[in-house]
């Protein structure tokens, strides 16, 4: 079984090793590892700031090097699906020359000073950048580490280091025949200098990069021995579940537990402010125990909150002036000036996550500290939130992490670690507390809606001179890293919006912030980009429409200047069959985005059926995501990721009336399923520019694709989301 | 009441409420966590599992309406002929993503390919359209199960 390469590893790490030496660019450091191996320390450098004086290292990743031979990554990433735990040892592996299954990686326990993630700037796995963050710097250590094992093959032998090879974990020298392996190396590499410059290997000369390489986990997920943080079973573990205020904001006035506490395998009732828990043997009994709980809640302040309520005063936001994001010449000029103009709002809905591994944590309050079982993408911020939860200190929290049955921005947040200490006080020994999904979906934390507000003027030819949008939304940056909100914005409610691909030369983007009352917002896959994509791109298919021009050559016309982006639309367009005829009722829309650093177009083809029903047929999707790691696992990510868009665009939407949310469950909140699921093709380009993100991007880009291929279908624009099929019926 | 049920060829007494699912069943009380937990409605598949060779979902099943029938959970699914490749197939097809529903999915796809040796692709719809992957890895699913079909060896 693999599973075992993949290890959490809560104890503190043994630092011991003495640093001998530091490299020129302070990001590299190299020393003995305990038990006689060589450690190599690197700190992954952070985004647009240059490596930090030496004296300063502080390094957030590990490479060790054992005695036995045994390669030791530590990361700070985590696995839910994205493959990562396969493709960050390939970069190690590659330059390091051994094979992938040496290569061992270990879950780096919490410590937000020494794991955060580079281009976060905290520990955590999202925003599509472990690559990104680990593209250069882990190869580096890869080469670095290779080079010292080589000199200290050579000085053994007293030859030439340029004589000896480097191959599959041994170092030899042809002339002589002698060969050693890395761990019989390692303890003399570890005196070593560091050496100054260590040459990468060029893109032609990649032996595993770029290849198809088998993920380290899948067989424990094809046999059900992989273990999530729902399966942990703690040694005398209760098992609770709970209802939490239907009202954001709402508290418990009164329970009447007396049926709860008859059922069978019930133990105990807790009650806090605003939510109450059944812990009992196991899940069934404390399931039945809910429903004969007899719960009076005091509703509070949003008790009246409707989601249209929400959404009027976000339109009426995007009337007032907000924080310019991006100016580029004159838009009102350009405006007044132009032969005609567009305009159009637009908006999205709030969206919940719905993981299949309902949220879930557990945790043993002890007197002396706190422990805790969870699958989480930013396991630091868990344990600073149990341990303020529990009240114990942070050093005296151990946070055991799991894989994640799902994970799409949902599980970077601490409120069900949070909950769960809160009940866990109450509990002597390990409870774990699990939420029904109706629970899960009425209390996650959820995609904001938006509004948007576009204009655009167009010359005489039909192409865009001036590009104007206002929308309004919430920050969630504001709220989750409070330092990356800046003069009323930040570059995750931005991005996709701003920065077009398309050549227009005058450009105005201006941000609301408005925070929606009792209901809370968070991350969801593709973040910034899945509001913002499906308006720029949406309205980009208006103009070509009102210039009376194919929406793939009006594109390529303001491409000019963008040519990864030209080339991906190119691909995806001569993929899909553009332009050839189709049936009545059924389209073809094309969308281009830039976004985590990747190039992306898509061509949906849909079917509308008289009652307006939408069937996505076929996907064709052309990427350029730079060097590709690991391309089954770009191709798994933009299938998986157009399935989640598609998700959204027809299914997805939470609803609040009363202060409630109106869904429910799987009968409610609608997943795409098996024979709703479209073909899905994916074109890669071959390319040498550093890696992009792929875990998202293609569910930002999938979006507006399917609404400008309902346009050519019905000639009915959607500015809404998710698809009103109400909207598409055929007339008569 | 305790009741005895078989499951795996293993017979295992448990003292529960007659009409406890046998999802909490398998997971909390016998502690095999292979089958998983995604609705409780049976709207999502997660927790599939074979009685006497029939794809149910063991979130709504109460443990009394078993009696003596087999149970068979994803810990034992490689040992029958379709399960095996099944498994097989969503190895060489790399199927899994973040990995949770796909129990429950191997266990659909397996009693599909016992009773139907070779599915079509509206075989397959009807199958597995009551297995929801959050993760979208439909279009590898559907590949594995008609590789699992051509298969003609005894699996992996």
């Amino acid at each position: 079984m693999m599973l075992d390469r993949i290890v959490s590893r809560p104890a503190e790490l043994d630092q011991s090793g003495s640093a001998n030496s530091l490299s020129r660019r302070g990001f590299l450091q190299a020393g003995a590892a305990a038990g006689g191996g060589l450690l190599l320390s690197m700190r992954l450098p952070f985004a647009n700031r240059d490596a930090e004086a030496a004296d300063d290292f502080a390094p957030n990743a590990f490479v060790r090097i054992e005695r036995n031979g045994q390669i030791v990554l530590i990361m700070p990433y985590v696995e839910m699906g994205q493959g990562t735990y396969t493709s960050i040892p390939m970069l190690i592996a590659e330059e390091l020359e051994v094979d992938l299954q040496q290569v061992q990686l270990e879950h780096a326990p919490p410590n937000e000073k020494l794991y955060a993630n580079p281009l976060l700037g905290v520990q955590a796995t999202g925003n599509s950048n472990a690559i990104r963050a680990a593209w250069q710097p882990l190869r580096q250590a890869g080469a670095t580490a290779r080079t010292m094992l080589v000199a200290a093959a050579a000085k053994r032998w007293n030859v030439d280091p340029a004589s000896c090879r480097a191959q599959s974990g041994e170092v030899s020298h042809a002339t002589s025949g002698r060969r050693s392996t890395y761990g019989e190396l390692a303890a003399d590499a570890a005196r070593l200098p560091v050496p100054e410059n260590v040459a990468l290997k060029r893109p032609e000369n990649f032996e595993l990069i770029g290849t198809p390489a088998k993920r380290l986990d899948t067989p424990a997920k094809v046999n059900g021995t992989a273990v999530y943080g729902i399966d942990v079973r703690p040694p005398g573990m209760k098992i609770a579940t709970l209802a939490q205020s239907p009202v954001f904001g709402g508290r418990v006035k009164n329970v009447n537990d007396a049926a709860a506490k008859a059922v069978k395998g019930v133990r105990q009732i807790v009650r806090l402010d605003d939510a109450v828990a059944v812990v009992a043997d196991h899940m069934g009994a404390a399931k039945k125990g809910l429903a004969a709980l007899k719960i009076e809640w005091d509703d509070g302040p949003h008790a009246k909150l409707d989601t249209n309520a929400i959404i009027g005063e976000l339109e009426k936001a995007t009337l007032n002036a907000g924080a310019v994001a991006q100016n580029i010449g004159d838009v009102e000029m350009a405006m007044a000036g132009a032969a005609t103009k567009v305009e159009a709002t637009y908006r999205v809905p709030f969206l919940a996550h719905a993981p299949m591994e309902p949220m879930n944590c557990t945790v043993h309050v002890r007197k002396d500290g706190c422990e805790i079982w969870v699958g989480s993408q930013a396991v630091a911020r868990v344990q600073a939130a149990a341990a303020k939860a529990a009240d114990r200190p942070l050093d005296k929290v151990v946070v055991h992490n799991h894989l994640i049955g799902g994970g799409f921005g949902r599980r970077l947040e601490a409120d069900g670690a949070i909950r769960a200490v809160e009940i866990a006080k109450h509990v002597d020994g390990p409870v774990k507390v699990v939420w029904t999904r109706e629970e899960d979906i009425q209390h996650d934390m959820y995609r904001p809606v938006f509004f948007d507000r576009v204009s655009a003027g167009l010359d005489a030819k039909g192409m865009p001179v001036a590009w104007s949008n206002r929308f309004a939304g919430s920050s969630i940056l504001a709220r989750w890293l409070p330092p990356a909100f800046n003069n009323g914005l930040d570059p995750d409610t931005t991005e996709g919006a701003i920065d077009l691909v398309y050549a227009i030369p005058n450009l105005h983007v201006e941000y609301v912030r408005v925070e929606p009352p009792g209901i809370p917002t968070a991350f969801w896959r593709s973040v910034g980009p899945s509001h913002n994509v499906f308006v720029t791109e949406s309205f980009m298919d208006e103009l070509a429409a009102a210039a009376k021009q194919d929406p793939v050559a009006y594109r390529r016309a303001l491409l000019d200047k963008s040519p990864r982006a030209q080339a991906v639309l190119e691909i995806a367009a001569d993929k899909a069959g553009w332009g050839r005829p189709l049936p009545g009722r059924v389209g073809r829309g094309i969308s281009v985005q830039h976004a985590f650093a990747t190039y992306m177009a898509h061509v949906a083809e849909v079917e509308v059926s008289k009652d307006g029903a939408v069937r996505v047929r076929r996907v064709v999707c052309a990427v350029d995501c730079g060097t590709v790691v690991n391309p089954d696992t770009v191709q798994a990510q933009i299938q998986s990721a157009v399935i989640f868009g598609i998700t959204a665009a027809l299914h997805g939407e939470i609803t609040l009336k009363d202060g409630r949310v109106e869904q429910t469950n799987f009968d409610t909140y609608q997943m795409l399923r098996m024979n709703e699921a479209p073909e899905i093709e994916v074109h890669i380009v071959r390319s040498s520019e550093p890696p992009g993100g792929m875990g998202e991007a293609g569910t930002s880009a999938i979006v507006p694709a399917v609404a400008n291929a309902i346009f050519a279908a019905t000639g009915k624009r959607l500015r809404k989301m998710p698809v009103d099929a109400t909207a598409l019926k055929q007339p008569g | 009441m305790p009741f005895t049920i078989k499951v795996n060829d293993n017979a295992h007494s448990v003292d529960v409420d007659g009409d406890t699912p046998l999802l909490w069943v398998l997971r909390d009380v016998l502690g095999m966590t292979g089958t998983k937990f995604g609705c409780g409605m049976a709207l999502c598949g997660a927790c599939t599992v074979h009685v006497d060779g029939i794809a149910v979902r063991s979130c709504i099943t109460p443990v009394d309406s078993i009696g003596t029938s087999a149970i068979t959970t994803i810990e034992a699914i490689g040992a029958t002929a379709a399960g095996a490749k099944i498994q097989r197939a969503w190895l060489d097809r790399e199927v899994p993503q973040c990995g949770y529903c796909q129990s429950g999915q191997i266990m659909s796809a397996s009693a599909l390919l016992a009773s139907n040796p070779r599915p079509t692709d509206s075989d397959i719809d009807d199958a597995m359209s009551g297995n929801i992957c959050r993760c979208g890895t439909y279009v590898r699913i559907r590949e594995a199960i008609k590789q699992a079909a051509q298969s003609t060896g005894q699996g992996g």
